[in-house]
């Protein structure tokens, strides 16, 4: 089903009479595989409000994250939390929408000094489990008017309510950028030199540390700050080796391989993400016995490729943080939960709220189970 | 304005009530006496008042555990208060009411500068945060003027801003994690020393409750490095509408200072006279500021004044020392009292599109004259939070009323324009019956079956957020 309007899709929610599959795009799949009618956003498809001047953007659940990053960038202006394309790790085809990247919170490296998808989504309208529309936020910056049900709703994955309406505070886009890079930096050394590079007044936008070893360090804005920046880090980095310096597109592309965890695109294994403290990362990841490893927001967000079946919870015990099973075959993913047991407490609201939006319990059941 | 009637049942235990409570918590913990309990009778909405049934000052999230099982077995009404500077009435009681004051909860759990963050107990003020790491070069972003006074418990209940978060986001964009004390004692830890939920965002939305989900005893804070220096720069203009076109050049010409703030006339006068703070005399004033280097911050000024000679400036002045910064911040953070020295005022915190500024501006210009109180604008420019500030003589029979009418007049025009009734001050009980003029009833429900859940008897912070008649049936529940 792919309703026309948010009218139609309140209506195909209230008629409905059994499991719906929710989708945006179908790029950024996770969890079980979603049983039911498949209830497809891309018709909702519009930018229905942009104003460079205001910082703010307001688009149709459905419109493709391309379009809307093509807009953006024609005003100088960008998404500040660089959602990741989830395509080439997962296999998936077909182009995000802007509703998928904020149901899943897809956030990239930028996290670490813009915040996450939540933090820069100002407004939601959708539709919950009994077909009722609701709005909450708006197309301002600042409002506190009411609960935030604007952060409940991103990360929900479709659980709690269908996207048919979302509002962002845009950034502008940064007049150059670079990125410094240490070589051979062990993960205790790495993870160091990341939290010295975070902790420095330099607005360090990127600190990862890839798969061959390479740490990068990114600097992004005016022309004379990211010299100046890249000067200074280089003398604050030197405890750890002499870095070397990549500039603007080359600097970009490096990110965008990082953003999108391109080492392991093409390899066989299972991918989870571990989200912990940074400077507790390298303890963790010998116990981890991956095949290949990177670690982006300064150490604070592991991905790991491990070998197929592997459950990274069990091996690691309980731990400071939790980890996503993101990528695994079907039969896999119906055996390992994809999202972290929650302690009971936690779980009683979190099934409490769940009853409550989606009463039928029709909506991507049991996709965050 | 209208509060619910007290619950006789619960006036008649309160002998039995404090009793338990004392029985729970050391003898200082417990206040009763009409002549102590005087003090938590309002907030910094002083204009409603009401002492409650008693305070309870705990010492550690196991106290108000205690404290709060008790309240729900007695089915007791709690109102959680960090330092009773909402100006929205967050933290007003009701007679049958248990006031939960957090005050004592105020010392520093861990500091972590490798991975950014401090863990503190929730009555430590906002202030305090950044005193405590930033000898070490860090701060704690948010920064409501009410800084020095106000508690962490309060910032994270209303989701406060202050006057650089258009770079450096509100409370929520800072927050990591808290333990949360539940209505019936359960105490459950949220979010923690990492950057994303492993489930659902239950933080987000406790974030900004206003104390209506739970307690907030302990969070987790990200902590920033300090800029090397921040320059601000002054700049006066002919007409509201210049400042405001102003405002939107900078920004889109892809700069990003870290404030703008904006005054019109009256307000300007007044916090002139109060804080000597060198402004100009002009209709509209902008305090831009940005940060870096010495040569960082020459070089956004420098583009910065370059957009602003484009219209025609009346005055155009860099702060050249750190004294000249700090008497140009005092000014505009001292704003609120500069204006409580010549008059009453009501204080509002609609926000509005940035676009829609000078329509906003004219039409509060217009109802000030039919309403005949005097309106002062003050307000962070770059993200569009207003405050309005009408004055009006508390003294004179009517006054109050025209004025809370003019300001609802004013909030039902920032909704109006695409905007919002409040931006950093919450809801509370001051803009509870307006919030029908910004959400339907199915917008409310849906925020109200998170309380549902959370607070299943809808004790915790009574008759705050929803209007009273959507809410009754819940409460009596």
């Amino acid at each position: 089903m792919r309703p026309q309007s948010e009218t139609e899709l309140a209506e195909l929610i209230r008629s409905a009479n059994g499991p719906l599959a929710i989708r945006g795009g179908g790029t950024r799949m996770i969890g079980r595989a979603a049983s039911g009618e498949r209830l497809e956003t891309v018709e909702l498809s519009s930018i229905r409000l942009y104003e460079p001047g205001a910082l703010t953007l307001v688009a149709g659940a459905g419109t493709p994250l391309a379009e809307i990053e093509a807009v953006l960038a024609a005003e100088g202006q960008r998404l500040p939390f660089e959602p990741p394309d989830m395509r080439g790790l997962l296999g998936s085809e077909g182009q995000s929408t802007i509703g998928g990247v904020v149901a899943a919170n897809a956030s990239g490296p930028r996290r670490v000094q813009a915040g996450a998808c939540r933090d820069s989504l100002i407004g939601v309208r959708f539709v919950d489990g009994s077909g009722t529309i609701v709005k909450n936020g708006g197309r301002v910056m600042k409002n506190v008017t009411g609960y935030d049900l604007v952060k409940l709703v991103a990360g929900s994955y479709g659980t709690l309510g269908v996207l048919s309406e979302v509002s962002f505070k845009v950034l502008p886009a940064p007049e150059a950028e670079a990125t410094l890079l240490l070589s051979d930096l062990d993960p205790v050394r790495a993870v160091e030199a990341m939290s010295a590079a975070l902790g420095s007044p330099f607005e360090v936008t990127g600190a990862a540390r890839q798969v061959d070893g390479t740490t990068a360090f990114r600097v992004e804005g005016l022309d004379l700050s990211v010299r100046y920046r890249v000067g200074r880090l280089t003398e604050l980095l030197g405890r750890w080796g002499d870095p070397q310096v990549e500039l603007g597109t080359a600097s970009a592309g490096r990110w965008a391989e990082i953003r999108d965890v391109k080492a392991f695109h093409g390899r066989e294994g299972d991918v989870w993400r571990l989200s912990v403290a940074p400077s507790t990362a390298p303890g963790l990841l010998d116990r981890l016995d991956a095949e290949a490893l990177q670690l982006d927001w300064g150490g604070g967000l592991i991905w790991a490729l491990v070998s197929e079946g592997t459950d990274l919870r069990a091996r690691l015990g309980p731990i400071a943080g939790h980890a996503t099973l993101v990528r695994a075959s079907e039969p896999i993913r119906a055996m390992i939960p994809a999202f972290p047991p929650e302690a009971p407490p936690i779980a009683a609201l979190t099934r409490g709220l769940r009853a409550r939006f989606d009463p039928r319990g029709i909506l991507n059941p049991g996709l965050m189970d | 304005m209208q509060m619910p009637v007290p619950d006789a049942r619960l006036l008649d235990r309160k002998s039995a009530i404090v009793a338990r409570l004392r029985a729970a918590l050391p003898a200082d913990a417990v206040i009763d006496a009409p002549t102590e309990t005087r003090a938590y009778e309002c907030d910094g909405l002083t204009a409603y008042r009401c002492p409650p049934l008693a305070v309870v000052l705990p010492r550690s999230t196991a106290e108000v555990s205690a404290v709060l099982a008790i309240c729900h077995d007695e089915r007791v009404p709690v109102v959680p208060r960090g330092s009773g500077t909402s100006l929205a009435g967050g933290a007003l009681p009701t007679a049958d009411s248990v006031i939960l004051g957090v005050a004592r909860l105020n010392a520093v759990i861990e500091t972590n500068y490798a991975d950014r963050y401090i863990r503190v107990q929730s009555g430590r003020t906002n202030l305090s945060v950044t005193g405590a790491v930033e000898a070490d070069g860090f701060f704690y972003a948010p920064d409501p003027s009410s800084q020095l006074a106000c508690a962490i418990a309060g910032n994270i209940a209303m989701n406060s801003g202050g006057a650089h978060c258009l770079k450096y986001g509100v409370t929520t964009n800072n927050l990591l994690g808290v333990t949360l004390v539940q209505m019936d004692g359960t105490v459950v830890e949220l979010g923690g020393p990492w950057m994303d939920p492993g489930g659902l965002d239950l933080l987000g939305v406790v974030c900004g409750s206003e104390g209506q989900l739970g307690v907030v005893t302990e969070a987790t804070l990200r902590i920033l490095p300090k800029p090397e220096g921040a320059r601000p720069v002054l700049m006066g203009f002919a007409s509201n509408e210049v400042a405001g076109a102003c405002v939107s050049d900078i920004i889109k010409a892809g700069i990003l200072p870290v404030a703008i703030e904006f005054m019109d006339r009256p307000c300007i006068r007044a916090c002139e006279d109060f804080a000597h703070a060198g402004y100009p005399d002009c209709e509209a004033l902008l305090i831009v500021e940005v940060e870096g280097s010495e040569a960082e911050i020459d070089d956004q000024l420098g583009r910065i004044m370059e957009i602003a000679r484009r219209h025609d400036p009346v005055e155009l002045r860099e702060s050249r020392s750190e004294e000249e910064s700090r008497r140009i911040w005092l000014g505009r953070k001292s704003a609120f009292g500069a204006m409580g020295q010549i008059n009453d005022y009501m204080c509002l915190d609609g926000t509005i599109p940035v676009s829609a500024l000078p329509l906003v501006l004219r039409r509060i210009g217009e109802m000030s004259r039919e309403f005949g109180l005097d309106v002062a604008n003050v307000f962070h420019a770059g993200d569009g939070n207003m405050h309005p500030l009408i004055l009006f003589d508390a003294s004179k029979p009517g006054d109050l009323e025209r004025c809370e009418d003019f300001g609802a007049a004013i909030l039902r025009l920032c909704v109006e324009v695409g905007g919002c009734l409040t931006g950093e001050h919450g809801v509370g009980v001051e803009k509870r019956d307006l919030m029908s003029v910004q959400f339907s009833t199915a917008d409310m429900e849906a925020q109200m079956r998170v309380k549902d859940v959370f607070d299943p008897s809808w004790l915790m912070n009574p008759a705050k957020v929803f209007p009273l008649e959507l809410t009754a049936g819940r409460r009596a529940g």
